[in-house]
This record gives structure tokens, sequence and C-alpha cells, in this order.
């Protein structure tokens, strides 16, 4: 069954198109991720197929039920972890877990035994009676995975699950996303701009930028769609030695990204000592150069023109101090 | 009967955060303790009311005006509340359940109005131990309603502004700017009668007027305003309010 259809969907604020007429689907048991920089459109479809914000045009389907015609319907059958920490930190792990089993409507037993459930699940049995201001970031975010299953969601939404978090913590989180998808039957889809996250995690990727789905796929043939190997080359004289180099016939691409000129071809390896002659014959002196198998990072650059990773920290950095400031995100 | 447990739910953690602030519960006895016991028997002192409340003594007459301006900061309080949801992200968790807006209103209004009959109860002790005599059993049933009433009121105002509101700039602005004037201008301190025109005018404008003048009827036996203006102009008040937080509330996204 398709838990996620979406035809033409499209969002504007104002003059700005966040989601421009995407079109998705997305099978019952996958882990489908949305890789893309912040302010890609990644959590405005999110919030759209979550019912949190109305769409503009097209049409989104989840769970099989209609965005716009039942929205508590969908609400029923999703679960949602936010991107900020979204839960009471003046009330215990528990209370927050019961609040929410109360609101979808749970009786009492199934309250209680449910809570047992998800709390042994994300390993927060200890810590379930302390109030949850005493919780680190990690622990905020397992209870929020617990209590976004809670009421048995067919579909579980995670916007940028990792942010913020130390890579060991991360590690365990990944591992809870792993299990959760498996063992509870969900569906899950989420947000990331981490590439390791969405190459260990997903099973399905969009590449999205600027509101387009640029590329959908798994990450493998994500990787093989850029061609076969890399080589990184940094110089002074870059231009020059790219323009000779596009010469060759063996060369599939040539690009200059940031700092770094980026060969795509096939067999590597063998073709260095070419490159090498090259530029010596031009007498441009070569500061490094390297060979390596196309990462998900080498997809992204290929289909946005720019690093993702940069960009998007920067972004979070002032993110965090907008918080600080009190100001709105 | 899912919306009934959803009313029980929001009431519910209100609730808990009430009991658990105790820094809120020591403000909210002890600054209408300050008003009454410093300024009311200060002010009773070498003060005589006179018209109306012609024999009434200062602190009597202070007491309801003091109920109403706690009722008025705590329901205020208790809906703007709503903005520290926001704030903290916790609101995007209940707007995203399968639950009618109007449920979370109706809890959030439910528990300012029950903390507002806590506190309102909480002065009347204070204000017995005091000197305060105290008309009738009838005359705090009477004063139950105005308590309801006044605090049904402020507490969805309080939700309409944190509808609007985006970050915590705009409630002090709103502090400042419009609780104050209407706490000041409701007659909690100073009989209408005596008020030069311009000053009056702008106290029948203000509706908490009729929250205090309603609670002197009740507890006093005595009020310039009489009851039925008092209960029409509030009982219009609060559904007005009711409707344009509900309204505000409906639209608002995060």
């Amino acid at each position: 069954m398709k838990m996620i259809e979406i035809k033409n969907l499209k969002k504007k604020f104002g003059n700005f198109t966040a989601v421009d007429e995407i079109n998705l689907e997305i099978e019952e048991g996958e882990i489908f991720g949305l890789l893309g920089p912040n302010g890609a459109g990644k959590t405005t479809t999110i919030k759209m197929l979550a019912t949190m914000l109305q769409k503009t045009s097209g049409e989104a389907k989840v769970c099989g039920i209609n965005v716009k015609e039942d929205p508590d319907g969908v609400r029923n059958c999703i679960g949602i972890v936010f991107q900020d920490t979204a839960v009471d930190v003046e009330l215990t792990g528990r209370e927050n877990l019961d609040f929410h089993a109360r609101m979808y409507g749970m009786d009492k037993n199934e309250r209680e035994d449910r809570i047992k459930y998800v709390l042994k699940m994300v390993e927060l049995e200890d810590k379930a009676d302390k109030f949850v201001s005493t919780y680190s970031g990690g622990m905020k975010r397992r209870l929020e995975i617990a209590r976004g299953l809670m009421h048995n969601p067919k579909v579980l939404f995670l916007d940028e699950p990792t942010l913020g978090l130390d890579a060991q913590t991360r590690r365990v989180i990944w591992d809870h996303i792993k299990t959760i998808n498996k063992s509870e039957d969900v569906t899950i889809i989420l947000t990331t701009h981490y590439m390791e996250e969405a190459d260990y995690l997903c099973n399905r990727l969009a590449i999205i930028d600027h509101g387009k789905i640029l590329k959908i796929g798994t990450s493998e043939d994500l990787k093989e769609s850029i061609g076969s190997d890399l080589i990184l080359i940094k110089s002074h004289k870059m231009r020059q030695l790219k323009t000779e180099l596009a010469k060759y016939k063996w060369i599939i691409k040539t690009e200059i990204v940031h700092d770094t000129l980026r060969i795509t071809l096939k067999n590597g390896g063998t073709r260095i000592p070419a490159i090498i002659k090259t530029s010596e014959k031009l007498d441009i002196e070569i500061d490094s150069i390297e060979i390596h198998k196309p990462t998900l990072e080498d997809v992204f650059i290929r289909f946005t023109g720019r690093k993702i990773r940069e960009e998007a920290d920067v972004m979070a950095n002032n993110r965090m101090r907008n918080k600080l400031r009190g100001g709105r995100t | 009967m899912r919306e009934l447990n959803a009313v029980y739910t929001i009431w519910l953690r209100e609730m808990k955060k009430f009991v658990r602030s105790k820094s809120r519960i020591v403000g909210n006895i002890a600054v209408p303790f300050f008003f009454l016991a410093f300024l009311g028997v200060g002010i009773d002192a070498s003060f005589n009311l006179g018209g109306s409340f012609e024999g009434v003594r200062y602190l009597e007459f202070l007491t309801p005006g003091i109920i109403a301006m706690t009722l008025l900061f705590s329901s205020i309080f208790a809906g703007i509340s709503v903005l520290w949801d926001r704030q903290f992200g916790f609101l995007k968790e209940i707007l995203v359940s399968p639950v009618k807006r109007m449920s979370i209103i109706f809890g959030r209004v439910l528990a300012g109005m029950t903390t507002g009959i806590i506190q309102a109860l909480i002065i009347l002790g204070i204000s017995l131990i005091l000197g305060v005599p105290i008309n009738s059993f009838f005359g705090v049933l009477a004063a139950l309603v105005f308590i309801l009433l006044i605090s049904m009121s402020f507490v969805s105002l309080g939700i309409a502004f944190a509808s609007k509101l985006q970050d915590m700039q705009g409630f002090q602005m709103i502090m400042n700017l419009i609780i104050f004037p209407l706490w000041m201008l409701s007659g909690a301190f100073f009989p209408l009668e005596g008020a030069p025109t311009w000053l009056a005018t702008l106290s029948y404008l203000d509706p908490l007027t009729y929250g205090v003048e309603g609670l002197r009827w009740s507890l006093l036996g005595i009020s310039y305003i009489p009851w039925t203006i008092s209960i029409a102009v509030l009982a219009g008040f609060s559904f007005l309010m009711i409707v344009l937080g509900s309204y505000l509330f409906s639209k608002t996204e995060v």
C-alpha cells in the first residue's frame, strides 16, 4: 500500500514558493529520506502532510486519506517528531506521554501499557518520572520519538531527528529509528541534511532543493547515477587546468565547486598520471589530488551545484542564536 | 466523548503546573495580602467613604477590588501562557493532535476559572482574617458567579492576544498598555461616584468595572452600579471574548 501520495504539491508564502509542484510516492514500511539544505522545503512539505499547514495547490494523501478532506483522519494515523523540541519540560516524561495518549483518546489500560512499552523501547524507564527539564538533548529526542509512537501510527515523520546532537547520541537515535521501523511496522519519513544519516538509515531518498525534488532513488542508485570515480584537485590555476582536461574524451565531467576542481570519470586510478602530466605541461602546480568513490555528498553537489553541510550548519547556528535572543525561527 | 477527554487533559496539565509552581502560588497570595494589609489598612485608618458607600470601611470597599485585580492578572496570564507553549514548541504537539480547537480553548478557560476560584477564596480568607465581614452565604455564591465570568472573559482575552503575538516583547506591551489601565480604571481603589466625568466615562468603558461592582454587591450588599447591569455587561463581554479567543486561536498556525 502507498502510505504517501503527493501530486503537484505546492506551497507559496506570499511571493516565495517554498514547495514547488513536487510529486512523490512512498510505500508502506520504507524509511524514506528528504535530503536537502535548510530552506529547501523539507519541513514545509512535512507540515503540509501532517495537516499543520494548508497547501496552496496540488494533492496529498497520507495513509490513503486526503489531507484536505479529512485532516483528523490523517492526524490519527501519523506520529510526528518536530525539528525543535516540543515537550513540556515542567512535566515528567511519563506525564508528557500520558498527555499525548489522552489527547488521542486512549483509555486507561491501553495508555499505561503503551507508555511502559514505548519507554522501554527508547530506554527511558529509569527517567520516566523525572521532570523533562532535567533531560539531556538526546533523552528529550528519544522521549519525543516514544511519544510519536504512542498511538500506534502507521506513518512517523521525523523532522531533522538528530539536529544538534553529538555523534554518539546520533548513533543511538539511528539505531532506535531502525528498530522501530521493523518492530512497529511503521513507515518513516525523515528530513535531514546529514549525508551519513541519509545513507545509513534510508531505503530511498529524495534530494530536494529550492522546493523542487531533483532526484529520487536508493542511495546506491543516486551514487551510480553520477559516474564511477571522482578525482578532486586543489590548485591555484584550476580554471586553466579544467579547460585543458575537459578536452579529453575519457573525462565525463569537470566542474569547480568552492576551491576544488571535481572530475568525474571511469577508472580514475589509471588516469591520474595523465592528469599530472597535463598539469606539468601547462606548468600548473597541483596542491593536492585525491580520488574517491562518489558519496551522497557528491550526488548532492552534482545536482545542486553546492555543498550541503557548510551552509546548513551556518543556518543551524543562526537559528540557535535567534533562539537565544528570543526571536522566532 | 473524545473531545471531553481532551478538555479534561488540557485542564489537568494546567492544574499540575499550577500546583507545582510554588512561586506563582506564593505570589498569588502575597500580592493581594500586601494590598489589603498595607494599602487597605493604611488608607482605612484615615479615609472615610461618602455617597453610596457611606459608612463602609475602606478595607471592605477594597476587598472585592483586590479579588477582581487578582483575577484579571491571573486570568490574562493563564490565557497568554499559550504564548509560552508556542515559544517552547509544545503548542505544535497540541495542535497536531486530532482534537478540535474549541476543546483546547475550553480546557484552558476551565483551568483559568478553577485557579480563579481558588485564588478568590484565598483572598476572601485573608480579608476575613483582617476583619472584613462577609455579608451572607448567598453573597458568596453570587460572588462566585462574578468570579467565573471575570476569569472566563480574561482567559479568553489572553488566548486572543497569544494567538496574535509571536514573542514575549508583545506581551510586555499588552501588560503596560492594556492590562494596567483596565486594572486602574476599574474602580477597584476608588468609588466611581466622586470621579471627574472623563475618568468615570473611561471607567464605564472598562469591563472589569462591572466585575468589581458586581463583587461589591455580592460581598458588601452595596454597589454603585446595579448588579443586574453588572452581570449583563459581564456576561455579554465574556461571551464576546470567548468568540474572539476561539476565532483567533482557530486561525493560529505554528
